[in-house]
Formats: structure tokens, sequence, C-alpha cells
């Protein structure tokens, strides 16, 4: 697997050149959140607020509301549960083109509760007009800025930096509302979002030997959530789908597939894996991935289930996880 | 009433306090008509707003009162027709000054002060907290004077700020003018604010803060400190004049300063029962007047009509 590095930073100078109504708004977090390049390479359009979060939205929607892009960086539980107000009013009631990117979505730090947005979708998207976009590899990182750059109107990232897998082609780009086709299948639906779809790629191929047909698909937009390709794999599977995220259950990935399923009164089950309703503490995140069973593991008991049969897969018999170093030199800090 | 001047100079100091006695006069109808309102707020800052509109802001003038349409929905990707107070302002040019109402209780001084510039038609009134109109007792940016989202305090001033720097970027002249209230400025984005307007710069900005000294609780001195204002704000980096909110002459001397690489704070030392003495008994509780019962309704009746007369 090819494993890049520092990819939005390098990434976000070189498409910024031609743009400059996009300024970038960072509180405190410019390093680590991969915009000190940008910084440098354009310091009028770089502007520092401090940690100030809830000013910080604002003053977005009011750069905005002139013709300007900001992109907000910070990490993501600074915007959503920081300045939920600030957001709420000054960006998504007036609809204006105002671009957050979330890091550290879910379990991806080892900062702690404090640093780990488990909840941030399930409350970004109960705001009218807000379009949430989420990463799960270099190529999506890459593209997510033509995609966000498309919506007139606010649009909030959950993003990864640092050392990061490419799963998919770099010149097939992530589309607005439609998800990545990865395996056909008519056993059982499979729906993957962020860090999760490359830990079910473990299991991919174990699976497949042992004679199960799996229609896998990674999911990039969260809202709006109307791709008739889901739809339609759901509506024809035999046992049921699966849903895997880096995230609450509750209001995330799985929310949104069970809502669309209730909808459309299709009856088929349904397992949402996920944190399950919980807070998570710091810790590594293939530590984090085991306790919180958003492992290939669970992937596989979950699978088991829903099925009825015994696979007898073990650990060994998936593909080895590409381990990122808690102090890799592609961050700033440990975090 | 008489039309807004094109030259703002012209216009003559006693025509503005005519105008701030306007506003509280309408306010007042309006608050026994509808057994409630914001009507210390209207005694606070009347000079204000009235040496706003007539004098200070320079806004593009309007051929005639606008009448306040029909609300057409909040803003989104499927409402095209979405519509925005900010017409009752004039156009939108470079050269012209904008100005942003934050706290949005307020606004029917905002709405009385706009008939009296001559700028929003008085049977624009009517309308008030009516079911499918825009004349909204908390108003929004589609109610007659108003562009953003202010009545989550703290927030108006951020997106001024938004918009300052905006302007800056852009070349523009014009300033950005923000009203605010004194209870605000307790919020701790509105310090976020001011330091970020200080550290960018943004000299571009001007805020008349009425400092009337109370708040829904009641004096604003027993509900949580903000003073010494002033000496809190230098300290932060701005450029500070403390004044009689109700000296016309000084509001308006004070918004023709020259930019210096600070943001300033025209704090305005006002009365909230200025022109008004029977408030007085509600003491401390000015925050919204409704009326006890029908006796109490009827001495503010008698004390409008003698207002009614002294305007004459």
């Amino acid at each position: 697997m090819e494993i890049l590095t520092k990819v939005h930073a390098k990434n976000l100078v070189k498409w910024a050149e031609d743009k400059p109504e996009v300024l970038v708004l960072s509180a405190d977090l410019t390093g680590s959140t991969e915009v000190d390049s940008f910084r440098d390479t354009y310091p009028d359009r770089f502007y520092s607020m401090g940690i100030a979060e809830q000013n910080m939205m604002s003053f977005a929607g009011g750069l905005a509301r002139e013709g300007f892009k900001p992109f907000i960086h910070t990490f993501a539980v600074f915007i959503y549960r920081r300045a939920y107000d600030q957001i709420a009013m000054s960006i998504a009631y007036p609809n204006l083109p105002v671009t957050m990117f979330g890091f550290l979505p879910g379990i991806m730090t080892p900062g702690g509760a404090t640093h780990q947005a488990i909840e941030d979708i399930s409350i970004m998207r109960s705001l009218p007009n807000m379009t949430i976009l989420e990463c799960g590899d270099a190529t999506d990182v890459e593209s997510v800025l033509d995609v966000a750059n498309s919506v007139n109107g606010p649009v909030y990232i959950r993003m990864l930096r640092g050392e990061i897998p490419r799963l998919f082609p770099a010149t097939e780009a992530m589309e607005l509302g439609k998800s990545r086709l990865i395996t056909e299948g008519s056993d059982l639906v499979l729906l993957t979002s962020g860090i999760c779809t490359e830990e079910a790629l473990r299991a991919t191929e174990v699976l497949k030997a042992r004679g199960l047909s799996i229609h896998h698909r990674h999911i990039t937009t969260l809202k709006p959530f109307n791709d008739g390709a889901v739809i339609d794999a759901i509506e024809k599977t035999k046992y049921g789908v699966i849903t895997m995220e880096n995230h609450s259950v509750i209001g995330g990935l799985g929310t949104i597939v069970a809502e669309k399923i209730a909808e459309k009164g299709i009856g088929k089950k349904l397992v949402k894996i996920g944190i399950q309703d919980t807070f998570v503490h710091g810790a590594s995140k293939q530590f984090l991935m085991k306790e919180y069973s958003l492992d290939a593991m669970t992937l596989i008991s979950e699978i088991e289930k829903l099925v009825g049969l015994e696979l007898n897969i073990k650990e060994d018999d998936l593909t080895e996880p590409y381990v990122v170093e808690v102090h890799s030199k592609a961050k700033v800090e440990a975090l | 009433m008489e039309k807004l001047k094109v030259n703002r100079d012209e216009i003559p100091w006693q025509q503005v306090y005519d105008a701030a006695e306007g506003i509280r006069h309408r306010v007042m109808e309006h608050t026994i008509k509808n057994n409630g309102g914001y009507l210390s707020q209207a005694c606070s800052s009347a000079e204000i707003f009235a040496a706003l509109y007539l004098k200070i802001l320079n806004l593009e003038a309007v051929e005639n009162p606008i009448l306040p349409g029909k609300f057409q929905g909040v803003p989104g990707h499927n409402n095209p027709n979405h519509i925005t107070g900010a017409n009752f302002h004039g156009k939108k040019a470079p050269q012209y000054d904008r100005f942003f109402l934050s706290p949005t209780h307020y606004s029917l001084v905002l709405y009385t002060a706009l008939i009296e510039a001559g700028r929003l038609d008085p049977s624009g009134l009517q309308e008030f907290n009516k079911d499918g109109g825009v004349v909204e007792m908390i108003g929004a940016d589609h109610s007659p004077g108003m562009e953003i989202m202010t009545g989550s305090l703290g927030q108006g001033i951020s997106q001024a700020a938004g918009i300052a720097l905006g302007r800056k970027l852009k070349k523009e002249t014009g300033r950005v003018v923000v009203f605010l209230s004194d209870g605000e400025c307790q919020s701790g984005q509105f310090w976020e604010a001011v330091q970020a307007m200080s550290h960018h710069k943004l000299d571009n900005m001007l805020a008349y803060i009425d400092i009337n000294g109370y708040q829904c609780d009641g004096k604003t001195e027993t509900v949580m400190t903000i003073e010494p204002l002033d000496k809190r704000l230098e300290s932060f980096g701005a450029r500070v004049f403390r004044v009689d909110g109700h000296n016309v002459e000084e509001l308006v001397a004070l918004g023709n300063v020259q930019p210096d690489g600070r943001p300033t704070f025209i704090l305005c030392d006002t009365d909230p029962c200025k022109n008004m003495d029977i408030l007085k008994q509600r003491i401390p509780k000015l925050h919204y007047v409704r009326f006890n019962n029908e006796e109490e309704r009827n001495q503010y009746r008698e004390v409008y009509e003698k207002l009614k007369q002294g305007l004459k």
C-alpha cells in the first residue's frame, strides 16, 4: 500500500494558487492542521485567530459575506463543541460558503476525550444547510477541496493528516453525493467511512476466500445522503447491511442508513459498528480500534452473526495494518 | 416628517434631537398599544440612533420610505427568494458605511430610527411582530435595517469584524459601524472579537456602546461588573472615547475621527429613563416593559399624550 505524508499541506498550497478568494483561518493549530506551508506561501491570505474559536466562526461568516472563502482549520472538537451557536447563526443559517476542516475525527488521537470528535457528524448533520464530507485516504484528502468548493454553502470535513494510505487511484476524485464502489456482492452490503474503510479492507481477501459475496462501498458524503446506488444495493442484498464508522453509533453513518432503510420501507437488518455510545480515552489508534470494536475482527464477527456462519478467521489471516508511529515525523506533535 | 437630506452636514442639531424624541415617542406608542415593549432601550439610545442615521452614517439615500415586504423564507440552497433588510440602508458600495445592530432586542428602536430617517414607511410599524411579516420583535437578517444574524449576543461584533477585514482586503473606503449594548460586553466572544480587531488592525471599525447600566436581571453592576469598560477596552488595544450618550454634538464629532490603526469604541453613558420619568418607578426592572394593570397602562397613556403635544 502506498503511504503518503502531509498530503493536505502540499495539496492545499498547489490547489489554492489560482484562488485568491480562499483565506485560511487558524486557531493556534497551524502546524497541527497542516496549513503552515499555506501560511508561509501566502502570508496575506493566512489569518491567525488565536485560541478563540467562537470569534473565528462568526468572523469567517463576515468574510464569506464579503465574497471570500474562509477555510477554518482546527481540531474537530473545537469546531462543533466550542462554537456551535456561532456555526449555527453566523454560518449555517445564512448558508455562507465557509469550509471547516475538522482534524482528529473519532479515535485518531491519543489526546483523549477532550480531543476526540466522536459525535460531530451527529451534531453537524442536524444543522440546516450543512454539507458533511469525510476523507478516508490520500485521494479523498486531495480531492475533497474541489468537492467542498463546489458547494455554495457551509461544509464540514472530517479530515486526515500525517501519514495517509492511498486506497483509491489518484485519478479517481471524490464526488459529491457519490459513494465509491469497492466490491460488488450479493450476500450483504458493507458501508464504511473514514479510516474504517482501510480497516475493513484488511478482511476483504479472507472473506472472499471463505465464499462471501460483499457489496462494499466507501461513503464520503454524509450529508446530503441520497446516493441511489446505496439504496439499490440495500434493496437487493440477501442478509442485510453493516455500517462501520469512526464515530458514535448515534447520529452518524449508521443512523443515516437506518433512516434511509426505514423511509424506503426496506425490510433489511442493519448492524452498526462504531463507538457504542461511550466517551473514549487517550491511547493509540490500533489500541482504541480494538478496545472499542472498530477493527476488522469485529467486522468479521458481526458478519458471522448476520449470515449465520462460522468463518473461522483469525487475526493472522488478515492483511497487516499500516501502523503510524506515535512520533511520526509527518505530524508536528504526538497528538 | 422631513425627508433625509443628502448632505448630512447641513442637518441642524435640533432636527437630530427631534428625531431622538420621535424614536422615544413611537416606541412608547407601540409599547402602550401592544402592552409590552423594549421602552428603556429607546430612552437610552434614542440620541445615538438619531445621530447615526441622520449625521454619522454615510449611507445611500433612499428615494422614498420603503415598505417592508412579506417574509420570504430563510436562506438555503432551495430558496432564491430570500430577502435582506439591508436595502433600507441603500445599495452597498465601496464608499458607503455598513451599519449593524448587535443587540436585536433594540429592533423596535432601529425600526423607529429608520422611520425618523425617512427610510422605512411609518405604516411598516403596523407589521411589528405580525405573523408572516419581517418587522420582527427580535429582528433577523430579513428585518428592516438588518443584514446579519446578531440576536445571539457576542456574534454581531465578530461578524462585523470579518466584514471589516473583507472590506479592507477589497480596499473599500466605507466603514463598518456597530451598535452594541453594555450587557453583551460580558460575553467571552465580545472580548475575543476585540482582541482580533486590535490584532488585525481593523481601524475601519467604529462601535457605539449604549451603557445604560441595566440588563435583563436588573442593574448591570449587580449582575456582572463590566467596569472600568474604557480601561478594559484600552488594554485590549482599542481606541476608546467616553461621552454623554445623549449629547448629539459629541456623538457626531466622534463619528468623524480619523483612523489610527486601532478599532474605535465610543462608550455612551446613558439614562434608560431619559425624558420619561415614569419609567423610574420600574427600576431596576427596566429590560422589558409590560404593564401590571390597566391603571398603569393609562398612566403611560397620559404621559404619551403630553409628549405628543410637546412634539408639535
